[in-house]
């Protein structure tokens, strides 16, 4: 039986899984236990799928399509991937992975001296490995202006819908509320003599009838 | 430093065991005497051992460049922002890989590490500008990709 390797991840950038080769199977015929060996077919279009996948990416052939195994499909959300984040300030990839002619020969000055670069040079190579800058990454959106204003909107549409449902929506109030009622609650509140050492009949001055100063 | 001799020494002493998250060779065993305080078990690595950490890290020869992609991440997960002398192995490394773009991209890093305290980034350049005229990084503000 031969067993799955995990290769390293930094020698090959494009196997974070398996080398798939030959699984046993048990298989019960006419009553005996027979160990069939299944192989893997190779699907030669997932393969070739896999490594135009993954561009210009060096890529050992040898490993990926080898002995009449394949590799299982190389799915996008599964590769690496490029994000600009401040807690992860060196990502896994490149930002530009197929380099253009002049961006290859840069690469190539690269190695040599960096004094010997120009700005602009060395600007083109932050830019081949990184999308945005911390500047840029970090700048923010003006959407909260708009998120304010759609909230300010719509608290003012809610405004008018609560007016109109005052005129024309709502029906009378109790005739309880009506000012004479309420003159004659009052004056039987005083005359129960309501929280008369603190609260409400305390500061009636009844000599006088009137409240006191 | 192996399970067993952990579990067989636990019973009678106490033991470092700062040593286990190092990525470097493993270090000596030996019998630390119980603390005064004690934080949690093992003895707390000091400032100068988690920089002389870092350097040894840094400073491998055959560096690759998952290796300091992997270094910078942590290091910027913990809150402190780094010694020069970390960030100098740093970028000596990133000459090793010919990557002059992470150079940049670290010192970015450090910088948005500082925060509001906005005397750090400053006295870092300074005391890495001996290694950034060798190797001729520029820093990010001499590029202009310091402003959005």
């Amino acid at each position: 039986m031969t067993f799955s390797i995990l290769i390293p991840y930094p020698t090959i950038p494009c196997l974070t899984h398996f080398r798939p080769v030959a699984l046993p199977l048990v298989v019960a015929v006419n009553g005996r236990r027979k160990e069939v060996r299944e192989e893997r077919k190779i699907n030669s279009m997932l393969a070739t799928r896999a490594l135009r996948l993954l561009g210009s990416r060096a890529l050992p052939a040898s490993v990926c399509v080898r002995g009449g195994h394949g590799v299982a499909k190389v799915e996008d959300y599964a590769l690496p991937a490029y994000f600009d984040r401040r807690e992860n300030p060196l990502p896994d990839i490149r930002f530009v992975a197929n380099l253009s002619p002049e961006q290859k020969s840069l690469k190539e000055k690269e190695k040599g001296p960096w004094a010997s670069l120009s700005n602009d040079e060395k600007i083109a190579l932050y830019r081949i490995s990184f999308n945005q800058s911390f500047a840029e990454m970090n700048k923010g959106t003006q959407e909260w202006k708009s998120v304010v204003a759609g909230m300010l909107f719509f608290i003012g549409v809610t405004g008018f819908v609560v007016l109109w449902q005052r005129k024309f929506v709502y029906g009378d109030v109790p005739h309880t509320l009506s000012a004479e009622y309420k003159e004659q609650e009052l004056q039987r509140m005083l005359d129960m003599r309501i929280n008369p050492v603190e609260g409400f009949s305390a500061h009636w001055d009844y000599e006088n009838k009137q409240w006191k100063k | 430093m192996t399970k067993k001799r952990l579990v067989m020494f636990r019973a009678a002493v106490r033991l470092s065991v700062s040593g286990v998250r190092s990525l470097t060779r493993s270090r000596p065993q030996y019998a630390a005497p119980l603390a005064a305080r004690c934080y949690s078990h093992g003895k707390q690595e000091t400032d100068e051992e988690f920089d002389a950490r870092w350097v040894s890290y840094f400073s491998k020869p055959d560096i690759d460049a998952w290796e300091l992609r992997k270094g910078m991440n942590t290091l910027i997960g913990y809150d402190l922002v780094p010694e020069p002398k970390i960030l100098e192995a740093a970028l000596r490394a990133c000459r090793r890989l010919n990557d002059l773009g992470s150079a940049i991209r670290i010192l970015e890093a450090v910088k948005d590490k500082a925060g509001p305290h906005k005397e750090i980034y400053p006295y870092l350049i300074q005391e890495l500008r001996p290694t950034l005229n060798e190797l001729g990084i520029s820093t990010p503000e001499e590029l202009g990709i310091d402003k959005a």
